[in-house]
Formats: structure tokens, C-alpha cells, sequence
């Protein structure tokens, strides 16, 4: 180690030490990002903040709550929601994030699948962030269980289910999870630790991670032109920040965030306090139940077009079994997107209104997923059985079909 | 202008997304049923007699009082919670607050009929009894007679939670009502309620917020339209009664939300400052760069 | 130089093998630590003695089996016998998880049958599904018979007859 000479208790010995300067340089003031961008790309802050007031708001509530069958419901809905000061607002705080958190996770993803954010480099960024979206499903529906109401233990039922594997009949791996024969005590506390330990810092590693594989490839834009950010940063640097495309993090970018902040903010704490049935459904406040099962189980909306294509195939097809046919495709829905940069056949880099067939490819695919999400709430008989087997056979044909659609676009254009 | 059209495409999406998994699946996944009838008009009550109190002070002396304690004009309960309830299967309600509480139309028919009043008639088939009888014998001139003595004692307010402790507390407890001291259980012992109804009621202490307020006026001015079949009995409330029941719901349920609805203007008042000034300063940064 | 070269491979990978059997270890005790607890798993053997539970013949009861409902039907004179029965004299008997074979919601007794409130499903007084989505009868629990008294938990001759009868 080169000796340090100037003290500890001085500006420049501090920054010999630590460096912060070219921290601060590096990170923020000459980190460099398109001009080029609309207010969607601000999204990834948007979900940092949403992620930040759930880990506080989590940590009030954690003061308060008891991981106990017998204990749960009480904990939530008196002490925390009647007893402690604030706690009202610290949880429904906590749910409406929880919710609104999905939202904002789906329009980051479909953000990146319009401009082709997923393509040629940024592939890293692309399965990190679908991890991330699998890592907060997974801490969004341990979160649920833990009020212990009707919804929480008839989901926990429900979905533990299905891992015994339809036909598999795999009853052993279903009590394994649970810790017991049903949803018991056992499986209230395992995923207590799931929530609040385990999964947050999985997720907290693979932001980690996200951030990180976005740095060498840097942030798409609007046009997805490749930039030369070398030269664009240069022309910043002397000053010519009009004429150059590129923009510091810090203050720029970030400037731009915090104006999108501010009006999610009003639309958020609007819902936390006027409109929150939807994030907090009020059969949850029933207390849990195991001998009676609510009139209607559902997930939570973000889940309900996956749930929904598990009950798409209602009927026996190629000598396989309605149930079997539908878990496979369920298991296939969580883990879908992650391989669209590699059915993607098209080299160039372009937003969707670049690209006429993929295009209408997108937007098929927005409006099979609305459809599937509003089915996968209403109980799947008479003609609703039917709109959710339709809407699932376009679901797995518009993956079939991504290849054949974007090499046409490509062959249109020229590129291939 | 091309960040509005996207936005304007965002905030439609959205829109249709909430639609279509709020309103529009809870209309489906509870159809609609008639608005509550507080004049109980399925029954015939009074008909349009007048009662003489005086008289009914008789009538109730004479019927009555071996059963229902009257605290209120001394007769106190001749038996304890648990007793009254081993003997009838339920704890027969104390009746100084009937005549305030009970709709005057529907405590005659309730008297004259008392299964056919609260609608739980199916109950008690093979051989199975009320445990309080009918008194279909008597004129319709000495009921109205009991109802306006039943009116004349009864107190002139009440607090929402005598209303619920006189109208709900025998079969439901509602156990956020005294946290800590108990003092809202049930009156009715559960092995007694239990077999006397088929279930133990449930605990009411949440209701307000899994039900919504809408609901709770259907279902406790007539249980059958929400849930055919059930045990519950109607029994009987006035508009005015049935508000102070809500009313004490939500004391025990949602007892934060005067201070929800008192914080939330002002709270979303500085965010929206807040807003303006972010914007402010994005106007302000993003000046040099454009 | 090129045997002391091999000499540190092998140390090398000898203790990468040691590392790896502990991690290995490790690994299975986790996932002991995950098993159901024994009290748990002794939890589940119930009792039900049919002679003191005052059945009514055409109203079951329902017991609870591992947190599952347990329907315990006494059959009625009009109710057709069935190879799925449980004879103990000259009573029959239908026993069954009360889960509704869909999708586990808990059906309710209607009269003669019982009906699941979530999709509409019916299982008739055998068990067996009727109508609705259902893809299979009630399900049968394990359990064993001595004199009048079932002990659900343990695999007996008649549970395992009435499951195949009613495959």
C-alpha cells in the first residue's frame, strides 16, 4: 500500500483514503446515458424507490408481527393496524407497493421489449431483470400468506398444490415444502423467513447485478441507435452539451427521475389512501379458515394471467390430461420471457415502430396478456373457459411464432 | 409530444387492466340483489293499529317476563349467560331496548311469528321448535299494545355499542371491540351457540373491512339474499339502528379511519408541491442540455 | 519439476473433493431441517369410532385427517349400495376426503349430495363425481378398520378395496 500521508481528519486525506471523488465521477457526474429517452425510462428509479418504501415500510411492520397461526391475523389487523401509530399507514403502504411494484415492473419489461433493450449485448441485463421478476413473484406471494386470512391460506393451498406434479402425484414434495400434510404453522414461518430474508437479498444481489451488466452495454434510447459514447461524452465534457447525445446520470438523468417520482408519488399514495381494496382484497380479512373455502380464490391481478393459462386447457388433448397440459404451461409462463433474446431473430436493434410485423406481434401480445389477467379473476365456466383456452393457445403461439415474425422484418429490411 | 401519446397509451392500458379485475370482475363475482326494505313490508306487523302502552305493560308482565329479563323496568335476567343459554340453546334477549332499536312493523310480526318474522323457518322443521313460541293467538290490538309499551320504556339514544351489545353480542363476538379485556365475546357460550345455529356466528371484529358497507346493510336487513339458507335470523333493525351497528363496526374494525381520511388531503397536498418543485428543476437542468 | 506439478494438482483437487463432500453434508442436513417435524407426522393418525358419533343416516359429519376434511357418510335405505362401501354389519358407509377433486375447495352436503360452490362440481352419495368439472371421485383416505373404529393415517384391507372400486 502506497502510505498515506495526509490525515484522516481532512478533506483530501479522506479522499485518498476513499477515493470518492472518482467514486462520485464514475458513478454519477460522468456516467454516461442517452439523451434520446422518454419518461418510460424512468422506470428502473421509479422501482428502486417502490422497492426502498417496501423494505421500510417492511421494517415497521416487522416490529409488530407475529409468524404465528394463532397469532398472525391479530397481529396485523389490531396492533399494527388499530394499535400502532402510523402502522395503518405502514401497511397499506406496504400492500398498495407490493402491487403497484408489478405494475411498474410490467411496463419496465414491455419498455425493453418495445425498443429491443433485450438484444445484441444487453442479454445480461435482460435475464437479470426476468430473475428479478420471478425473485419479487416469489417474495410477493410469501408476502401474502403472511396476514393469515382467508386468501393468504386458501392460495398458500392452492399453489403449494400444484407441485405435487398434477399426474405426478409428487404428495411427498408438496409436504416437504410445507413443512406438514396442509398449509400449517410450519409453512406460515418458513416463508416468514422467506420474505424477509432470504428473498430480499437474492433480490437485492441481482439489482446488484442488473446495475452492473447495464454499465459496458449502457442504456438503450429512443431510436436505438448505437452511440459512440466516448465521443458524445467529449463533446459534454468541452461544453457542447446541446449538440451531444449523451447526458450525465447525475444531475441530468437523475433530474428527469425524480419529475416522474414526483407524480408517481401522487398516483401511489393516492391508491394507499383512497383506492386500496385492490391491492389489500377484503376476503384477506376474514381470518384463515382451513375447513371453509371462500366462494372465490384468486391471486393477486399481477399473477392472474399466468393462473389463468394453468386453467386455460380445460379438456384432455394430445393424450394428455386437462390439469397436466395446463401446469406445463404454467410452469413454461413463469419462465417465458426469459428466452426472448434468443428467439429473436432479427440483428438490428430497433424500437417496435421500426419493425411493422413485431409491431403488431407486441401488441398482440399486450392485449393477450389483458385478456388472460381479466379471465384468470372470473371462475373459468360457460364461455369464460373458452376465452381463457383461446387466449392461452395465442399465448404459446405468439412465442412460437417470434422467430418466424422478426427474421420477416429483418428479410424486409434488408438485413438478412 | 410524442411523451404524451405514450403516456396517454400507459394510463389506457392501465385503466383497462384495473377495469377489467376490479368492477368489472366483483360485478360478476357478486350479482346484484334488491336494496334493503326497512318498512319489512314481506310481513304483516301492526297493521296500522295503535298500541296503548298501559295495556301492553300487562301483556308483557303477564307473557313475556318468564323468559326476557326487562332491566330497564326491573325485571332482571332470572338466569346467568350460561344457564339461559343450556336451557334454550340461546340467550333470550333483554327487552328495554326493543322498542328503539327494532322496527315497531317487524317486532309485531316477530311476536305474532317469530321463525316466520326472521326468516328462519327452515331451521326448524322435523319437529324442532323456536325456542320462543309463536303467539298467533293473540288479537293484533294486544300485540300493537306490547309493541308501543316496548317503545315507551326503551331509552332515547343509545351508544353504537349498546346497539350492537343488545342486537348482535348474544350469537357474535367481536373480539376487537376490548382487545385486551375480553369483555366483547360473545354471550352465548360457543358449545351452545353451536349447536343451537350449526356454526359458531363469526367473530365480527373485521367485518366492516372484508364486507363492504354497502353489503353489510343488505345482508343484516335480510341475511336470505346474500346467503340462502344460512341460520342467521333477520332481525328486525331500523335504518337508524342498523347505522349505529355499522357505526360500532367500524369503531372495533376501523378505528384509524378518521385519522386515514384526516391525513390523506394534506399528505397528498405537499406531494403534489413536491411534484412541482421535481419539475421545476428538471425544467431547470434539462435547459442547458436541449 | 513436473512431478511436484502433479503433487499439487492432486492435494489440490483431493481438497476440493473434501470441501465438496462437507458442502454436500451440509446440504442434506439443510434439507432434514426442512422435513415436517415428528410431532407433526405423529399428528396424523386420527380415530373415529362410527358407533359413538351419533350418526344420522343421510347427514354426514366431517372430521378432521393431517388438516384435511374427512366426510363420513352413514348411507340411508334408499341410497344404492356401492362395491366403493364401507360394510360393517348391516350398515354401508362412505368415506372420503372432502376435497373437491377440481381444484380443493371444500363441497357442501345439498340433501343427497354434495356440491362444490366453486365451480359447480357434484359427487353423488358413493363419492363419485356426477357433474361439473371434477376429473375423479372424492379421494379415500388411508385408513384401517377394527370393529367400528377407523384410524385414518394407516393403509388397511378396505381402503385399499375402496379405492380401486372407485377408480
Amino acid at each position: 500500500m502506497a502510505e498515506i500521508k495526509e490525515s484522516f481528519f481532512s478533506a483530501e486525506g479522506l479522499e485518498k483514503r476513499l477515493a470518492g471523488k472518482k467514486f462520485w465521477k464514475t458513478m454519477m457526474t460522468e456516467y454516461w446515458i442517452p439523451k434520446d429517452i422518454n419518461f418510460l425510462w424512468a422506470m428502473g428509479v421509479v422501482l428502486a424507490t417502490t422497492f426502498a418504501i417496501l423494505i421500510i415500510s417492511g421494517i415497521f411492520l416487522l416490529m409488530y408481527y407475529k409468524p404465528d397461526t394463532a397469532l398472525a391475523f391479530d397481529s396485523v389487523n389490531y396492533t399494527i393496524m388499530q394499535d400502532v401509530a402510523y402502522g395503518w399507514l405502514f401497511r397499506h403502504m406496504h400492500g398498495v407497493a407490493a402491487s403497484v411494484v408489478f405494475l411498474i415492473i410490467y411496463i419496465h419489461m414491455f419498455t425493453g421489449i418495445y425498443y429491443g433493450s433485450y438484444k445484441k449485448g444487453r442479454e445480461m441485463i435482460w435475464l437479470s431483470g426476468m430473475l428479478l421478476f420471478v425473485t419479487f413473484s416469489a417474495e410477493g406471494f410469501s408476502g401474502y400468506m403472511l396476514p393469515w386470512g382467508q386468501m393468504s391460506y386458501w392460495a398458500a393451498a392452492v399453489i403449494t398444490n400444484l407441485f405435487a406434479g398434477g399426474s405426478l402425484e409428487a404428495w411427498g414434495l408438496v409436504e416437504w415444502i410445507r413443512g406438514g400434510f396442509a398449509v400449517n404453522d410450519a409453512t406460515l414461518t418458513r416463508f416468514f423467513m422467506l420474505h424477509v430474508f432470504l428473498l430480499p437479498l437474492v433480490i437485492i444481489k441481482l439489482i446488484v447485478v442488473h446495475f452492473y451488466t447495464l454499465r459496458i452495454p449502457h442504456v438503450n434510447n429512443q431510436s436505438s441507435e448505437d452511440i459512440d459514447y466516448d465521443a458524445e461524452a467529449e463533446k459534454y465534457l468541452a461544453g457542447n452539451k446541446k449538440e451531444s447525445k449523451v447526458i450525465p446520470f447525475w444531475p441530468v438523468f437523475l433530474s428527469k427521475d425524480f419529475a416522474v417520482l414526483g407524480i408517481f408519488l401522487i398516483f401511489y399514495f393516492y391508491l394507499v389512501f383512497f383506492n386500496y381494496n385492490f391491492a389489500m382484497d377484503p376476503v384477506n380479512f376474514d381470518p384463515a379458515n382451513p375447513m371453509k373455502t371462500p366462494a372465490h380464490i384468486y391471486p393477486e391481478w399481477y399473477f392472474l394471467w399466468s393462473y389463468e393459462t394453468l386453467r386455460g386447457p380445460f379438456f384432455d388433448m394430445f393424450g394428455l390430461k386437462a390439469g397436466d397440459i395446463g401446469l406445463m404451461i404454467f410452469g413454461f409462463a413463469q419462465i417465458a420471457f426469459l428466452i426472448i433474446p434468443f428467439i429473436d431473430r432479427d440483428p438490428d436493434i430497433l424500437p417496435a415502430h421500426k419493425r411493422p410485423r413485431f409491431f403488431i406481434w407486441f401488441w398482440i401480445m399486450i392485449i393477450d396478456l389483458l385478456v388472460l389477467t381479466v379471465y384468470g379473476k372470473l371462475p373459468p365456466t360457460g364461455a369464460n373457459a373458452w376465452v381463457g383456452f383461446y387466449a392461452t393457445a395465442v399465448f404459446l403461439l405468439l412465442f412460437a411464432s417470434m422467430p418466424f415474425v422478426t427474421k420477416a422484418d429483418a428479410k424486409a429490411r434488408g438485413a438478412l | 409530444m410524442r411523451e404524451i401519446k405514450i403516456l396517454a397509451i400507459v394510463v389506457f392500458f392501465t385503466g383497462l387492466l384495473y377495469w377489467g379485475v376490479e368492477p368489472f370482475a366483483h360485478s360478476k363475482l357478486h350479482p346484484h340483489v334488491p336494496a334493503p326494505d326497512y318498512t319489512f313490508k314481506d310481513v304483516d306487523g301492526l297493521k296500522g293499529l295503535t298500541g296503548d302502552a298501559t295495556k301492553g305493560a300487562e301483556s308483557v308482565a303477564a307473557n313475556c317476563t318468564a323468559c326476557h329479563s326487562i332491566t330497564a323496568v326491573g325485571f332482571p335476567p332470572v338466569m346467568d349467560d350460561a344457564t339461559s343459554a343450556a336451557s334454550y340453546g340461546v340467550v333470550p334477549p333483554d327487552l328495554s331496548s326493543a322498542g328503539k332499536i327494532y322496527d315497531a312493523n317487524y317486532l309485531a310480526a316477530f311476536i305474532k311469528d317469530p321463525a316466520k318474522a326472521a326468516k328462519t323457518a327452515h331451521k326448524f322443521e322435523d319437529g324442532a321448535a323456536h325456542p320462543m313460541p309463536a303467539y298467533n293467538w293473540m288479537q293484533d290490538q294486544e300485540i300493537a299494545d306490547i309493541v308501543a309499551y316496548l317503545q315507551s320504556i326503551a331509552p332515547k339514544t343509545m351508544t353504537n355499542k349498546e346497539v350492537y351489545s343488545d342486537a348482535c353480542q348474544r350469537c357474535h363476538s367481536i373480539k376487537y371491540g376490548d382487545f385486551y379485556g375480553g369483555s366483547m365475546a360473545a354471550k352465548t357460550p360457543d358449545a351452545n351457540i353451536k349447536s343451537y345455529m350449526g356454526v359458531i356466528p363469526p367473530d365480527l371484529s373485521q367485518m366492516i373491512r372484508s364486507r363492504s358497507e354497502g353489503y353489510l346493510h343488505e345482508f343484516i336487513n335480510d341475511p336470505q339474499k346474500h346467503l340462502h339458507g344460512t341460520a342467521m335470523p333477520r332481525v328486525g333493525l331500523t335504518q337508524a339502528a342498523e347505522d349505529q351497528v355499522i357505526g360500532y363496526l367500524t369503531e372495533a374494525g376501523d378505528s384509524k379511519k378518521e385519522q386515514r381520511e384526516s391525513i390523506r388531503g394534506p399528505f397528498l397536498g405537499y406531494l403534489v408541491i413536491f411534484a412541482i418543485f421535481a419539475w421545476l428543476w428538471k425544467i431547470k437542468i434539462w435547459r442547458q442540455v436541449h | 519439476m513436473s512431478d511436484k506439478t502433479n503433487r499439487r494438482d492432486f492435494l489440490g483437487m483431493s481438497f476440493a473433493a473434501v470441501a465438496a463432500v462437507g458442502g454436500a453434508a451440509s446440504l442434506v442436513g439443510m434439507k432434514q431441517a426442512w422435513d415436517p417435524l415428528p410431532s407433526v407426522l405423529a399428528a396424523g393418525f386420527t380415530k373415529i369410532d362410527l358407533a359413538k358419533i351419533d350418526l344420522v343416516p343421510g347427514k354426514p359429519q366431517t372430521f378432521t385427517w393431517r388438516g384435511k376434511p374427512i366426510f363420513v357418510l352413514e348411507k340411508t335405505a334408499d341410497m344404492e349400495n356401492f362395491d366403493g362401501d364401507l360394510v360393517i354389519g348391516d350398515k354401508r358407509y362412505t368415506i372420503s376426503i372432502g376435497l373437491c377433486t377440481h381444484l380443493g375447495c371444500i363441497p357442501a352436503w345439498k340433501k343427497d349430495k354434495w356440491k362444490c360452490a366453486c365451480h359447480g362440481g357434484e359427487f353423488n352419495s358413493n363419492g363419485q363425481q356426477t357433474f361439473g368439472p371434477p376429473p375423479k371421485p372424492l379421494n379415500i383416505p388411508p385408513f384401517s378398520v377394527n370393529g367400528t373404529v377407523l384410524t385414518l393415517g394407516e393403509e388397511g384391507e378396505q381402503s385399499k378395496a375402496m379405492m380401486a372400486a372407485r377408480a
